[in-house]
């Protein structure tokens, strides 16, 4: 009897562990949206094996589909989040970035005879440097704007972010290049034999990486200790431009390996809506990681969660045929109920509702 | 108070640069006809780089024309820029729109001054007796076009997945209204309709999420090439045969050159021309109105042609391709 | 026996029970204010005296107990301060909560109109007319940050003053300011004491209180020890109530720990010739032994800071020469000090000092994580082992090592600070203020820590702007006045009335005024 209670407290106690833990929000929206799905359709979680047209097995699903197109928005979310937390802003340019490092990617294959030569002109590993390059450019250009000269993120990243299209489209002289080559097309669908997706493999590698950085680099520690308070920072030896500079420009490598993708997926660009809105969904899936917006600590599998869901909502809406105009009012939605959430005054009042529920229960007045 | 002002300049130094690529200010002289030419930003679509180019390419010196070009992707940018082609004295002055309203009061300007005023590729809600002409593509028979194409394939049996451009537009106006009254009329069923946004990724996924739903197509409507493209890739992600002999008719609007290639290739069945190249139109209706003929009626529609897989040639791509 | 009756009464605080998650902060606690008194209310950190005021003034929601207030029937509600300060309940609190970028009388009037109309003039000249009743050396269109932290601090109680309270509280409102301002403030407290005002001064300062309150109430671990009138209750009972134990004399702590005695007793560590900083200073020349614990003293704003913050490269280094061991050395930024051997505790906690929102164990560690480098982390478990080691070995009071910093009380976060130095192992270690603001029995801790240290061959520099404090510890000081180095003194000359004579200078009218 002892024993089972004593049980029943430690299970309630797991629980409000994981309650209070940062990652918990994206989890439990994850979980929503997976519930709503098995309710109305479980066949909604069938992965299934094809053959595509090349005569290459694939799996094709829902699941498949969350998994393969979230892999942009979850690449962009781990560099987002460095941003965030180091800078206390959000770079607004990683669209305009993403058109910027595909374009030179396809100018670099596609070279400057014809914008569609029947063989790439350049090997794909030289076009992605170059790409990564361009990407890693506009990352400085930002990070030099917001940690040296101390402007505000979004309004610094405002200037590509206005400019950024116009530079892709100049990049490539006007012309749509594209590339004839199928192993251009490897990174955003399948390699032939794998059946699994690219993107997903890209993204994988992509979080591997970040988790090592994590692990066996300090930038951690050294970004929230910046991003919360920066004098202490400066006074305890660290230099705090370096280290949000270090952030753009770990977000500009982001922004190249999502322009790969994107690139790969058609193996052709649009610059005026190529990753169009993405940057907002990409500090979307930072605010839906429970992330503070206005910079300190992190929690990147958070913000990378919150991307999947993003995505997992997308092509829920898109399952029970919710016109994709109003898929930004559904993303509104969810950021209101959010936002509203994690406000102090909303917290105080919630937990004082919490307390004077408990006291009414064990029989006090409460006056 | 120093690192701003270089911030500064470096944002400036940034943005001028850009300005400074679609910059063509050479005015000539002599018996020229002085024309002033307000477009959309070239770099808005393929469709806009190839109007530019052939308005480039029709109002030189060679031509008798000395052309003055102003880009702009806002009404105010190109109200203002008429304005001062009003002031150096264009005789004519060539517009094609951002908005549909707020024109009234420039026009009459231009009126006043002398200059004539000819709209193309965009109408504007204003006075017809503020302008001489305009050219302009009919959506709606650019549907309409496409609409019968579909219906003379006698399929059978039709599930169509119809994913529409940025809603609002003239072009998904004209375009999605077409397909549907035939739809209705014919019985015909449209198994998703769904806007792309002019955008290949989401086309892409709205066709995935058909195919992941089990539900059976054998017609895809995208509203243009892009979308069309994008439908395309998940297709073949799946294993879906499609174009001449396939599974699933393919069409498209805009005639890219690389879409009419795919329809040369018969990947795609069919591809809706919306004519960028009014250049030609204009340059007639400048020479009558240089003889002191008016122009009756004042609206001109440009002839669109419609493309088929089936009956396509190399030379085609080459002439209708933008 | 005791003079105040009921009806005096203005407050009366009854079994206030407050906890957080884990903690009891408040255990039935009672607390009563009379008209026309100034209250003192002592007791160690996280003793419950700031939980307590922030009961009081609804920033925290009590679990339980009543509020009474005169005037009102009925136990007051409480919910934010907004409705504190409808009541007349006013706070000034030990950190300044005041907007920097906005102008001394709009922080002073700020939130405090009725609508959106505001006169500016009007709002203007009030404000001048108090802070010149005040004698507060600030105008009132003046921008609040370009005030010294003391003038910020009593514009912040002369806005509280000027709301017409019943009650106001100070939370440690005298740990910014130099005595001279400290006596202003007293002149300040008992006028509205006069005019009936209840007062309830938090502070750690034990002369203070003997030297302006009529009554005290000590608080322990959250729970209520007794409130008594000053006259009964000697220093070292207060302080032998606070603590729970009797204390032993702490006056002279100095003479305890031995003084190093190693071969190199006598060389200097580190030297510094015509060093200057672009902070305002003039150049100085300054040098510390090996073992040593000197300090600099002065009148706040006298240039105490902008000299170790030199030393440190904390400022940017202008001019000067810093030798350490006899060789020139050059120290751009603070990593080149912290490569050096030079460790410094910077005068403002919340600003300079924590980083709030992270853990206590990732506070310890980032001062000996940055020395490492970029590529060498210093593992969890590793972490772990030195936070716990310092959490123990400095008495840290904490939940765990994984508590953010700013959950902790002022004293715990300062001895954070330290743990994280201390683990650097430096040569020669700065300390700037390092007991403000903190409890009797920290102080002396550091105190004791840093004589210990420097037995031990650490070279210290010790800045307070408690002369006696300096006095216990330092065996040399530099004073300083007006951004110069101005003398220094050392064993037979290190009494109060020299000290006072050196920052005074031989100036008599400096003296007077």
């Amino acid at each position: 009897m002892q024993k089972t209670e004593k049980k029943k407290l430690t299970v309630k106690d797991i629980l409000k562990n994981i309650v209070s833990r940062q990652i918990f929000i994206p989890i439990a929206a994850l979980l929503a949206l997976v519930l709503f799905n098995l309710i109305m359709d479980p066949g909604f979680f069938a992965v299934t094996l094809k053959t595509n047209s090349a005569g290459n097995p694939v799996f094709t699903g829902n699941l498949i589909t969350i998994l393969d197109y979230g892999s942009e928005l979850a690449i962009l979310a781990i560099g987002m989040t460095l941003v965030t937390a180091a800078a206390g802003g959000q770079d607004i340019s990683v669209g305009a970035g993403i058109a910027i490092s595909g374009s030179v990617i396809l100018r670099v294959l596609c070279g400057s005879t014809t914008p569609w030569p029947d063989k790439m002109q350049a090997p794909i590993i030289v076009a992605f440097l170059a790409g990564c390059l361009a990407a890693v450019l506009c990352g400085a250009f930002n990070g030099v704007l917001v940690a040296y000269f101390k402007i505000q993120p979004m309004v610094a990243t405002l200037i590509l972010y206005t400019a950024g299209r116009s530079i892709a489209a100049w990049v490539n002289l006007n012309q749509l290049p594209i590339v004839n080559d199928k192993s251009f097309g490897y990174f955003g669908n399948i390699i032939p034999g794998i059946p699994i997706p690219t993107p997903i493999f890209i993204t994988a590698a992509c979080l591997i990486i970040i988790a090592l950085l994590m692990k066996f680099t300090t930038l951690g520690l050294y970004t929230q200790s910046v991003g919360i308070n920066e004098s202490s920072s400066r006074l305890n030896g660290l230099n705090p431009i370096l280290i949000k500079f270090l952030a753009f420009v770990i977000l500009g490598l982001c922004v190249a390996v999502a322009g790969l993708i994107k690139v790969s997926r058609l193996s052709t660009i649009n610059y005026s809506v190529i990753a169009k809105d993405i940057e907002m969904d990409a500090i979307l899936a930072v605010a839906l990681g429970g992330n503070v917006l206005s910079g300190g600590k992190f929690n990147i599998a958070a913000s990378v969660l919150g991307a999947y869901v993003i995505q997992f909502l997308t092509t829920t809406l898109y399952k029970y045929d919710v016109r994709s105009d109003a898929l930004p009012a559904y993303k509104a939605i969810v950021v209101i109920v959010l936002v509203v959430l994690s406000a102090p005054t909303v917290r105080r009042y919630l937990n004082g509702f919490k307390k004077k529920l408990t006291l009414r229960l064990s029989g006090k007045e409460v006056g | 108070m120093k690192k701003r002002v270089l911030a500064v300049v470096m944002a400036a130094a940034m943005l001028f640069g850009l300005a400074a690529c679609g910059g063509n200010g050479d005015s000539g002289s002599g018996d020229l006809i002085k024309v002033g030419i307000i477009n959309n930003d070239p770099n808005e679509s393929g469709y806009r780089t190839a109007n530019d180019k052939d308005l480039q390419a029709m109002f030189t010196k060679e031509n008798g024309y000395d052309a003055n070009f102003a880009y702009g992707d806002t009404n105010d940018k190109q109200i203002n820029a008429a304005q001062q082609m009003i002031q150096s004295g264009v005789q004519y002055l060539l517009l094609s729109a951002q908005d549909v309203s707020g024109w009234d009061g420039v026009l009459q300007d231009a009126k006043n001054a002398g200059v004539k005023v000819i709209l193309y590729d965009r109408t504007i809600d204003a006075d017809a007796s503020l302008y001489e002409a305009s050219v302009v593509s009919d959506m709606a028979k650019e549907g309409e076009t496409a609409a019968n194409w579909l219906k003379n394939q006698n399929l059978g049996e039709y599930n169509i997945i119809h994913i529409q451009g940025q809603m609002g537009t003239a072009a998904q106006v004209g375009r999605s209204g077409a397909l549907v009254d035939m739809a209705n009329a014919e019985g015909w069923n449209i198994v998703k309709q769904q806007t792309g946004n002019w955008n290949a990724e989401q086309a892409q996924q709205i066709v995935q999420s058909v195919i992941d739903a089990g539900t059976s197509f054998n017609v895809i409507y995208a509203e243009n090439d892009n979308m069309a493209q994008g439908a395309v890739a998940a297709l073949d992600a799946n294993g879906i045969t499609h174009g001449v002999n396939g599974d699933v008719v393919i069409m498209g609007f805009d005639t890219n050159k690389w879409a009419l290639q795919e329809l040369l290739n018969g990947n795609w069945n069919y591809d809706g021309q919306c004519n960028p190249l009014q250049a030609s139109y204009l340059d007639d209706i400048i020479k009558k109105l240089e003889k002191g003929e008016t122009i009756s009626p004042k609206t001109i529609i440009m002839d669109e042609k419609g493309f088929d897989a089936s009956t396509i040639t190399e030379a085609d791509v080459e002439k209708y391709g933008i | 026996m005791n003079a105040l009756v009921k009806e005096n009464v203005v407050l009366e605080m009854k079994n206030i029970h407050m906890g957080f998650p884990g903690v009891k902060a408040l255990q039935g606690v009672d607390f009563s204010l009379c008209e026309g008194e100034i209250h003192a209310l002592m007791g160690e950190n996280g003793a419950g005296k700031s939980t307590l005021i922030k009961v009081l003034t609804g920033v925290y929601e009590k679990d339980d107990g009543e509020i009474f207030l005169k005037g009102y029937d009925k136990a007051v509600s409480i919910r934010s301060p907004q409705d504190a300060q409808k009541v007349g309940i006013s706070t000034v609190y030990q950190e300044i909560t005041l907007c920097p970028n906005l102008s001394v009388a709009e922080n002073m009037y700020i939130g405090r109109t009725a609508g959106l109309g505001q006169n500016w003039k009007k709002m203007n000249s009030d404000a001048e007319k108090l802070l010149r009743s005040l004698d507060v050396p600030a105008t009132a269109t003046q921008q609040l940050s370009s005030c010294s932290i003391a003038v910020q601090q009593m514009v912040a109680i002369a806005r509280a003053v000027d709301m017409d309270c019943k009650v106001l509280i100070l939370d440690e409102p005298t740990s910014s300011l130099d005595d001279q301002e400290v006596q202003k403030l007293f002149v300040l407290m008992r006028n509205l004491r006069e005019r009936g005002v209840g007062i309830i001064f938090v502070t750690h300062f034990l002369d203070q209180v003997y030297e302006v309150c009529d009554r005290i109430t000590v608080l322990r671990d959250g729970k209520l020890v007794g409130a008594f009138d000053i006259k009964d209750l000697p220093r070292v009972q207060l302080v032998a109530k606070m603590l729970g134990k009797d204390l032993d004399d702490m006056s002279d702590i100095k003479s305890e720990g031995a003084a190093y005695e190693g071969k190199d007793a006598h060389t200097a560590v580190l030297e510094t010739e015509q060093l200057v900083s672009d902070a305002g200073i003039k150049p100085f020349d300054f040098h510390i032994n090996k073992g040593e614990v000197n300090g600099f003293t002065g009148l706040l704003g006298s240039g105490r800071s902008e000299c170790v913050r030199a030393i440190f490269g904390a400022d940017r280094v202008v001019g000067g020469t810093v030798k350490k061991n006899g060789k020139v050395i050059k120290i751009a930024k603070p990593l080149d000090a912290m490569k050096n051997g030079i460790a410094y505790l910077p005068e403002d906690r919340k600003l300079d000092g924590i980083v709030g929102d992270l853990s206590v164990r990732d506070n310890i560690i980032l001062a000996l994580q940055t020395l490492k480098g970029f590529f060498k982390p210093i593992s969890k478990a590793q972490a772990y082992k030195f936070a716990d080691e310092y959490i123990k070995l400095l008495d840290i009071k904490t939940a765990s090592a994984d508590t953010p910093i700013k959950s902790l009380s002022g004293g715990n976060q300062q001895k954070v600070i330290l743990a994280r130095w201390l683990l650097t192992h430096p040569e020669y270690l700065i300390l700037d203020e390092p007991t403000r603001g903190i409890d009797v029995g920290t102080k002396v801790d550091i105190q004791k820590l840093v004589l210990k240290l420097a037995s031990e061959g650490m070279s210290v520099t010790f800045i307070s702007s408690e002369t006696d404090e300096m006095l216990r510890t330092c065996s040399r000081l530099v004073v300083m006045r007006d951004r110069k180095v101005v003398g220094e003194l050392s064993g037979e000359q290190l009494t109060q009335n020299m000290i006072m004579n050196t920052i005074a200078g031989g100036n008599r009218d400096d003296a007077e005024n």
